[in-house]
This record gives structure tokens, sequence and C-alpha cells, in this order.
């Protein structure tokens, strides 16, 4: 928290400086990773309540984003689904601030086959009785990860592999599973939270699912950071509000979060 | 060029899966487009619309129904399990199902234009010459078809070579069963291995120019031989 | 000359086609009601202008086009066979017909040869050797049997389709306009096969045409439709010298008469075509015909042609001048013109002149005049 305070307020100073005479509220893109779609939508809503400013919010995956915001498309902040973007992307220049950790997902092992109903979703797991196990694909998403993670852990990777089908990101997986093609499958917490019968793996059993986001950085942004909206927009997503919003769909949050900004394209 | 095997196993997967749609989609729109340029039936229109469908429905939606048809409570999934089959999302029969539908329009257009194309007389003829109508299908129009059954051919092996869609709803990307060369492009680019997504994707492109090429070729050799004279 | 139709060798045809009746609804003003027996033997002309049902008539016939109500049986001899009746309707390839379209639809993916192969296989009996050489020389395709539609001539392609609608070996051969698409030169090239087919093969023809040339050239009996109805019938030579044809047929009217080459004048290169009791002179133009004493020819004289007068003028350039008795004399009260019938021996002529004239000459029936042929054409 007081790393937070001490950041605000520096980011204040120098966009008051250069924005003095700006008052007016601004209009702002940013990218946001799919499987934060819900959960954005409310934390904007809630945003603009108490605010001049403007988000508009594209929703994608983080690879395309990604892909995108590397040929100039004009985000001004970028909510991966991973931390590996966000990262090369700092490590390419491309941002303002380091990456932050904006959630954190969970594990779940669901079903929606009805013929499960009430079981214990980790026996199910473990007697191998099931026709399909979704999983997302370790290779494009970390929930893939996690799952894989999960599996050797409980050391079912071989015995399981043969019916593994992977989606190409969770909500796919979550499809696979929903439309009961397949009996099982690991999914984000996130998108079962209202469902009755699941399994919540325990957080021992993988490394956190970190989501970060970065402040993107523009070309024709040479004199520094000029964007009150996204700063401002960063400091409510700090807000109690608002994590109390994240955690209501499903995810933890850590209340250390914080950017340290890029200065030296700052030119006074 | 950097190919994996994991990337040629899905060319292999891709070429098999295209020559089986191919293969299948002549047998099935062959008689659809006969149908189509001989009936005067008001299911025509109908028909025409639901074959032309996946030219406009983009091809998530069309796999995510797919999905849920073929799934075990869907009535295609309730059909395969009855006959004993399972259920067919993630496999690669079910590929087959779903790129049959999701390419037949660019089988069954070119077929009944072509079909169209040849008009009444030269049937006509062939029943003046005691050809029965079975017939004059396979002397007469299958021939005169023929510039129409190989663009069709291509297009159709083409397009489900570039099939990605409606693979990525329902194939569970399964090495050697379900992961398409599209998908593995789509796997490089989303994993940020941009190389192998370009060594892949070149690939796509020469594939693809050179089947437009043979097409384009074809065509203009067809063109000068004349129809009825 | 009465045209005798024997009950044994007709093809008995009755249509009701109605615009309704048609798949493409307003494509079509042409309905049909036909009711008639065509003899099956010799070559029929189906005759009228153009959209008065002949060809529609035609495929009626071959079942091409399907009239709701209608009858078609075919005598020839002792075989007897209904094609088309009250709720029941033989399919065109069951039918023993051979066609000939207009354009020579010959299948553009064979040859030529293999065109006629397609005829052959399908034939009900097996085509001979014999058979096929006849049609290949009556033809004169031989050189030409390996080539591709697109490499023939109009002409050459209307001769391959003739060949093979023969080789088919049917009991009737249909043939719709089948000369209506070849230039002028094209035509003088193929109607020699056509009559040679006639000849050659003992096959009944039904012509679909609208040109007086080739009817006169090729038919013996005729079959005059106008609006989808029958207005005039019979033998040939009957039928034109008519008189009482609707005004649409009459600008081409004249007769055509059937005689023999009796006499050569190698003085002055005239031909004696003498009929049953008369004669007429005409010019030795053609080389072909100067050893051909005795040989049956066929000519037309319109009635345009025909000229009147009260006594035999010596003074005239007009060679053929014959007495002939008046029978008939139509004159149409919205038309400057009219047709006189005349009877030349046992034959027929039709002069066309003013009323004026007419009156001028006090024509009445009954009275002999001299007629002045002016042009006479040799047919055949």
């Amino acid at each position: 928290m007081h790393l937070v305070r001490s950041f605000s307020f520096h980011l204040y100073s120098i966009t008051l400086l250069l924005w003095c005479t700006s008052s007016q509220g601004e209009s702002i893109h940013i990218a946001v990773a799919s499987n934060f779609t819900h959960t954005m939508k409310a934390l904007i809503s809630e945003f603009e309540q108490n605010s001049p400013h403007k988000i508009k919010a594209s929703y994608g995956s983080s690879g395309k984003i990604y892909a995108q915001i590397k040929h100039g498309a004009p985000f001004k902040l970028f909510f991966s689904a991973d931390q590996s973007k966000p990262l090369a992307l700092y490590n390419e220049g491309l941002t303002h601030s380091k990456p932050f950790t904006y959630a954190l997902g969970g594990l779940a092992l669901w079903s929606n086959n009805k013929h499960f109903n009430g079981e214990n979703l980790e026996s199910v797991l473990l007697s191998g009785e099931f026709n399909k196990l979704a999983i997302a694909n370790p290779k494009l998403a970390p929930y893939g990860i996690a799952a894989i993670e999960v599996l050797k852990n409980m050391n079912l990777v071989e015995a399981t592999r043969k019916k593994w089908v992977r989606g190409e990101n969770i909500a796919q997986t979550y499809q696979f599973v929903r439309t009961e093609n397949a009996d099982i499958g690991f999914v984000a917490f996130s998108q079962i939270v209202r469902q009755p019968f699941y399994w919540k793996v325990p957080s021992n059993l993988y490394q956190p699912i970190r989501q970060d986001a970065v402040l993107l950085k523009h070309k024709s942004e040479k004199n520094g950071i000029n964007n009150k909206a996204a700063l401002d927009f960063i400091q409510f997503l700090n807000s109690l509000k608002s994590q109390a919003i994240i955690q209501s769909y499903g995810y933890r949050t850590e209340n250390n979060a914080y950017i340290e900004l890029e200065m030296s394209n700052k030119n006074t | 060029m950097m190919l994996s095997d994991a990337d040629i196993g899905a060319l292999w997967l891709t070429l098999r899966l295209a020559t089986t749609v191919t293969i299948l989609l002549l047998i099935i729109g062959t008689p659809i487009a006969w149908w189509l340029s001989k009936t005067s039936s008001p299911f025509k229109g109908p028909v025409a619309a639901i074959v032309a469908l996946p030219l406009v429905l983009p091809p998530t939606v069309l796999g995510f129904y797919l999905l849920i048809a073929m799934g075990p409570n869907g009535f295609i999934g309730e059909l395969t399990q009855s006959l004993g089959l399972g259920t067919l999302p993630f496999t690669f029969w079910g590929l087959v199902f779903a790129s049959v539908i999701y390419s037949m329009p660019f089988v069954v257009q070119p077929l009944h234009n072509a079909m169209e194309a040849i008009g009444e007389r030269p049937l006509e003829v062939a029943a003046t010459l005691r050809a029965t109508p079975f017939d004059r299908f396979f002397t007469i129009v299958l021939p005169l078809a023929k510039p129409g059954f190989i663009t069709a051919s291509i297009l159709g092996f083409a397009h489900t070579v570039g099939e990605f869609g409606v693979i990525l709803m329902i194939g569970g990307n399964i090495p050697d069963e379900t992961r398409v060369v599209s998908v593995q492009v789509y796997d490089h680019v989303e994993s940020l291995e941009y190389a192998q997504a370009h060594s892949l994707s070149a690939l796509l492109v020469i594939f693809s120019f050179v089947v437009l090429l043979a097409l384009y070729a074809t065509q203009r050799k067809t063109s000068n031989v004349g129809m009825m004279k | 000359m009465p045209h005798s139709i024997s009950t044994n060798n007709t093809l008995e045809v009755r249509f009701k086609l109605s615009t309704q009746d048609r798949e493409n609804k307003k494509a079509s003003r042409t309905y049909l009601d036909i009711n008639t027996k065509i003899p099956a033997s010799g070559v029929t002309a189906i005759f009228g202008h153009s959209g008065s049902g002949k060809t529609s008539l035609l495929r009626c016939i071959a079942g091409l086009e399907k009239a709701e109500q209608g009858k078609v049986s075919i005598h020839k001899n002792s075989w007897q066979e209904t094609w088309q009746d009250t709720g029941y309707f033989l399919p065109v390839h069951k039918r023993s017909i051979g066609y000939v379209f207009q354009e020579a639809s010959l299948f553009p993916h064979l040859t030529a040869q293999k065109n006629l192969t397609y005829a052959i296989k399908r034939s009900d009996k097996a085509v001979s050797a014999e058979f096929y050489q006849r049609v290949i020389g009556v033809m004169g395709i031989e050189s030409i049997l390996t080539h591709y539609p697109n490499q023939l001539s109009g002409g050459e392609r209307q001769r391959i389709a003739i060949a093979r609608a023969l080789l088919i070996q049917p009991r009737l051969l249909l043939m719709d306009e089948p000369l209506a698409a070849l230039d002028h030169q094209r035509k003088q090239e193929i109607i020699p096969y056509l009559e040679r087919l006639h000849q050659s093969f003992d096959i009944p023809i039904i012509y679909v045409s609208h040109s007086m040339d080739e009817v006169a050239r090729l038919a013996d009996h005729i079959l005059v439709l106008d609006q989808g109805k029958v207005i005039a019938e019979g033998g040939l030579t009957e039928v034109f010298s008519r008189i009482n044809l609707p005004q649409r047929l009459e600008d081409e009217s004249g007769v055509i008469l059937n005689g023999h080459i009796v006499e050569q004048d190698n003085e002055w290169q005239l031909i004696k075509i003498a009929f049953a009791n008369s004669h007429i002179w005409i010019p030795d133009s053609a080389d072909i015909l100067s050893e051909a004493l005795g040989k049956s020819v066929r000519i037309r004289i319109l009635a345009r042609d025909v000229s009147l007068s009260l006594s035999n003028h010596d003074d005239t350039s007009i060679v053929n001048r014959i007495l002939v008795t008046v029978m008939d004399i139509k004159s149409d009260e919205d038309s400057p013109m009219s047709l006189v019938r005349l009877k030349m021996g046992k034959e027929f002529l039709v002069a066309k002149m003013t009323k004026k004239s007419v009156h001028h000459l006090e024509l009445t029936v009954g009275i002999q005049v001299w007629a002045q042929v002016k042009s006479v054409a040799l047919v055949r």
C-alpha cells in the first residue's frame, strides 16, 4: 500500500506537469485477455461511475493482442492472461512499466455430466473412468501449464495423456466440458465459480497463475507518460472496492500491486 | 525451413484430412448439385441456401454448433452413439464430418454451375439416342461437367487445408489426430514462436498459390473447349 | 393428285398443348391443337412460319415435350406401337426415333466417330457393317470421323448428326429444321445428302421447316401449321395447288409438279418435261441432266410467274404457253391480288394477278385461257 501511494503521488506530479491545462475526461483503449472479460466489464462500469474518463476495452487472446501491440495497436494498457507476454513487451522496451500482477487465477476440475453429479471429481480423475480430460493447451495458456503441473504432482500424466483434449484457451476448454464432449476438465475457477459441482484444486499442487498487466508506451509519447486516464484506472484497480470485484469473479488478488515506471524517455 | 516433427505430423494429417474430405464431398456433392440443377421443386431454394450457409456463418459459430450437435447430448452425437461409434469431437472422423459440411458449398457450387451450363440439349440428344437417365448422367453429364469437377476438387481440397475455426472448436488439438497445420500455425503464433509460424505459413502460402495457379490453368484450358456445337 | 393414306402406314398424332403445360409459363404463347394422321412413309414436311408450333409438334411426337392430353401411335406395315395415350407416356429413350436437331448437337467431348458409336452401342438391333458403311457413304463423312465437333464445319457437323440419328436404326426419323442454322452455301452443300437419305433408306421422315425451297425439294407430303393448328395437309402437289391457304402463305404460293424428262433440244439447250397430259420446256442449265432421259424430276412454278391471256400470242418471249382451264378464282377483299387455279392436263397451275386483270379478262370458272409460264424452278 505504501508503495502504491508513493507511486501514485509521483505519477500525479508528472501528469500534472504535462497536462496542467487538461481538466477534461479522456477516452482510452485497453486490451484484455478474454478470460477476464466479465470481471473487466464490471470493473470499468464501476470506474466510470466516479471518473470523467472512458475506458474502451478490446477482448481477445493474449497472443493476438501481443502481436497487435507489437505492430502499433493503440492500446494504453494490456491485461494479459499470463506473465510471459507483458514481460516480453517490457523486455522489448514497449512499456512504461514493469509488468504487475492484477489477478491470480485458480484451477478447478469440473464436470457438467449429470452422471458425475455429487461425485468427488478428484476420485473420478484418479479412477480414470471418464472419456476425455479437457485441459488448456499448456503451450498457450497458463491454466494449461498449471493443469499439467497438477497431473504431474498427482502422478497422472502418463495415465491420462491419451484422454487429453486441448482447448486453445481456457474458454474453449470450458466449452468442451460444458457441452459434455469431455466428461471432466481443468478449467479456471473463475469460470465455474457459480457451478455446484467442482473440485477446487489445492493451490499447493501448482504454481500461482499470475495474470499480469503493463502500461504501454507509444511512439507519439516521446515526452513521457501523458495519460491520466490510464493512471487513474491503475490506481482504481488497487482500491479495495475493485479488489473485491475481482475476487467475486473467482480470482485472488495481491495487495501489493505496484507499477514501476520507466522514465528513460522522459524529457524535461 | 525449420519444421519440427509436430509440424510434419500436422502437414500429413492435413493432407490426409483434405483428401478424405474432397473424395467424400465429390461423392455427396455430385447428386446434390445434379438435383439442384434439374429440380423445379419448391425445396430447391431452401436446400441451396442450407448448402451455402457455411459461406456466411463464421467458422467458430459453425464449429460451436457442431460441438454441441456432435456432443453426447446433441442429435448427431446421439445418433453416432446409438450406432456404436461414440462421439465425434476430438476424432479424425469428427473433423472429416465437420469439414464436409464446412467445405460443401465450395464443391457443390462449381458442380452446380457446370451442370447447369450443360443445358437440356445434350441430354435430349442422348435421350433420342436411347440413353436411359442413368446412362445420360454418366456418359454426358459427368464428362461435360469435368471442368466443374476439377474446380470443385481443388476448391474443396484447398478450403479444407485452410480450415481453422471449425477445427479449433471441435478438434481438441490431438497430435496426428486433430492437430492440423492451421491449428499448429495458430499455436506457434500464440506461443510467440514466430519463426516456426513463418515456416509453416510460408508453406501454406506456397501451397495455396500453386493450387490456385493450377485452378486458373485448368479453367483457361477448359474454357477453350466449346460446349455443344 | 389425290394422296391416299394407307391405314397400315400412319402416325396418328393428337395433341393439346396449352401454355400452362409448359414449364416456363411466360416463354411461349404457342399452343398446339393437333389431331391428324401423318403417313409413316416418305418425307412429311411440317411447314409453317416460326411460332406456328411445328417444333413443339415434333417434340411432342418424340416425347421431348409432354402434352397433358395427347396420343401418338405409329403403324408401319405389321408393326404398331403407341407412345402416348391417356395415362400412358413412353419416355423418349424408349421410342424408336431418330432426332436431328436444328443445330447439330454433337457431344463436344467425343470425336465424330465416338458420336456415331454412341448411337451404335444403344441401337435396339446390332448395326451391320453394311448398314454402317452405307450411312457413312450416303452422308459422305468417312474422312472427317476422327475430328472433334469443334473442328468441323456446320454442314459437316449436321451430316454427322444425321448419320448418328440413322445409326440408332429408328422406325421414324424426326428432323427439326436441320438446315436452319446453316448459311446458304452450307445448305446447298447438305441438301443433296438429305435427298440421298430419302432415296437410300426406307424410313419415314418428318421434316420440320419454314423454307418452301427445302419443302419443295424434299417432301412428299405436307402438314401446314398456323398458330398451332393444321390448316392444310396432304400430298405436296395437291396442297400447293390449292388457292385457299391463308394470306400468310400466299406470298410463296405456287405449284409443285412431278414429271419426267422426255426430250432434249440440243440446238436450243432445252429439256422437255412431260406430265400426264401436258408438258413444259425448261432450260438445260444443269449438265447433269443431259443424259437423263426418262429421269423423274420435280419442278416448282410460282403463281407470280404465271400470267394469262385469252389468245395464244406468238409475239412474246415466253416459251411455255399452255392452254388451261380456269378452275377457281380467289379474291380477298382486303387485297388487290387474286389467285386463279388452272387445270393443265391432269395437273394444276396457280396464277397470281391483280383483281383488275381478272375483271379485264372476264375470267370465269370453266373458260379456257393461255397460261404463260415465265419461270420454272427445277427443284430436284
